[in-house]
């Protein structure tokens, strides 16, 4: 098998750790800041960071047209987080003109388990990816409040979807790149 | 879908974890719910909220403390983003306010005057997480240490003069190189010499870098300060006075957030460097008295 080329969109966040677990995977990895780091890429992390900073620069590069071009000619993304507010049809509890992708199907809700005194570290049942637990952590976490008829809900947090997939996308709520668990870049770069 | 096992809030993880997400990003210092709402607009990662940025506290002198709870509460009200909060060196009860607040990361910050010259919060104690100044890799161990998860270089706060931001910057780094150059035997002798715990310092010489997120701060007032900090390998930056005591605060915000994501793009850094109105004034950091110097509160 060649290697994937991933992207990982590096505006603001924590786009290094997500690097590190890919190229521990055996992915090429380029770092996506402007529009002709797009080029040839066959997979994109969205990385966790504040959504409304990434939406901000998001708009300022350039990058919302040629990135929403690259989806529509098979480009796939993994997002995390603030990368999955991003990628939601539907934003709630978002600032006025957060960009939202539309990559996935479904509508988010910021911060919905509350500020950081609530963030948590998780073991979540994912079949997907196998029986034992996953350890991720949840940190200012959206929720997921409504999901699409395309949809697949891999995993769910206080009764809300927080895992899903559309296609070869993937969208998780929670960050599985703070605690070095690679099976759901696996999974991402599997059906890549 | 089955039940999920564990949960736990207040980790470690969870704590250096907001941090990790804060990287590449600017935390911008706010006095007024309106000023947060600018911040938040111009795409800062976090606000600060105080009384008196450091550029008035040091103009004004008196005792600087912690922000009225009211004030607090606005700012958080006001926006999305993360809110921090500064209180006093080693004063625990400031800290257990905030906590109680809700507030999203807790500055124990050598800006107000500290509270105990001897110790630090003890950090372990508190779900909420700790940002702790440091000068180099020994301080920034020992805060770590006491339970910060996540630094930030002292700089010298309220000058506008990035001379010692990046003084700060260069000992932290020059310090884990010299660390990954010593054999695991010269360790021990290291931590002495650092005063830190040897624990750390061998996680530091294996890893080559700081267990936490290193952000930079004091003096940071233009976009090119801003990727001078990036370049000299910092995870992102504090910015002060530097905004709101400019002549044009969301352009001005708007620039140095640009200049964060492309700090080694000259030809961006160029454009959005470009008509930004007057910085603010300024103090140069040579000119200060020592007993003005802030960065050497809370060693």
């Amino acid at each position: 098998m060649t290697k994937a080329t991933v992207g990982v969109l590096a505006l603001q966040g924590d786009f290094r750790e997500h690097a590190a677990i890919l190229e521990e995977c055996g992915a090429r990895v380029v770092r996506v800041r402007l529009p002709e780091d797009l080029d040839g890429l066959q997979g994109l992390v969205v990385p966790g960071g504040e959504s409304t900073t990434m939406s901000k620069l998001l708009t300022s590069s350039v990058l919302v047209e040629p990135l929403l071009e690259a989806i529509e000619h098979g480009l796939a993304c993994l997002t995390t987080c603030a990368g999955t507010i991003l990628a939601a049809r539907e934003i709630r509890d978002g600032i006025p003109d957060q960009v939202s992708l539309d990559i996935l199907d479904i509508v988010v809700r910021r911060n919905a388990y509350g500020r950081q005194l609530q963030s948590a570290e998780v073991s979540l049942e994912i079949p997907a990816v196998g029986t034992a637990p996953v350890p991720v952590a949840f940190i200012r976490a959206p929720s997921i409040e409504e999901v699409g008829a395309g949809v697949e809900v891999l995993a769910s947090y206080q009764e809300q979807a927080a895992a899903v997939r559309q296609g070869a996308h993937i969208g998780l709520t929670f960050h599985p790149e703070l605690t070095g668990d690679t099976r759901l870049h696996r999974l991402f770069l599997s059906a890549l | 879908m089955s039940q999920n096992g564990h949960v736990e809030t207040g980790t470690s993880r969870v704590k250096r974890g907001l941090a990790e997400m804060l990287k590449g990003g600017v935390i911008m210092d706010v006095v007024t719910p309106d000023q947060a709402e600018i911040a938040q607009e111009a795409g800062a990662v976090a606000v600060m909220a105080l009384e008196r940025v450091p550029a008035d506290i040091r103009a004004q002198g008196g005792v600087a403390r912690m922000s009225d709870p009211k004030l607090v509460k606005a700012i958080m009200g006001a926006v999305s983003i993360p809110v921090m909060a500064k209180c006093r060196i080693g004063h625990f009860v400031e800290a257990q306010i905030l906590e109680a607040l809700g507030i999203d990361y807790i500055d124990e910050s050598e800006v107000l005057t500290p509270a105990d010259e001897e110790n630090h919060v003890d950090k372990w104690q508190f779900k909420v997480p700790f940002v702790c100044g440091a000068r180099n890799l020994g301080e920034a161990l020992r805060r770590i240490a006491e339970g910060a998860a996540m630094i930030r270089t002292k700089g010298e706060a309220g000058t506008g003069d990035v001379v010692e931001a990046v003084r700060h910057m260069r000992a932290v780094s020059q310090g884990i190189r010299r660390l990954q150059s010593l054999r695991e035997d010269e360790l021990a002798s290291a931590a002495k010499e650092l005063g830190a715990s040897l624990e750390l310092v061998r996680e530091v010489s294996h890893q080559g870098k700081l267990p936490v997120v290193n952000f930079s701060a004091g003096g940071i007032a233009t976009p090119a300060d801003a990727a001078l900090m990036m370049q000299l390998g910092c995870d992102g930056n504090f910015v002060g006075s530097g905004i709101f005591k400019s002549g044009d605060p969301l352009r001005r915000a708007k620039a140095i957030v640009q200049a964060t994501t492309y700090f080694d793009k000259p030809e961006i850094l160029a454009e959005v460097s470009e008509d930004l109105g007057e910085p603010m004034v300024g103090i140069s950091t040579s000119s200060l008295r020592p007993e003005e110097l802030l960065a050497v509160r809370g060693i």
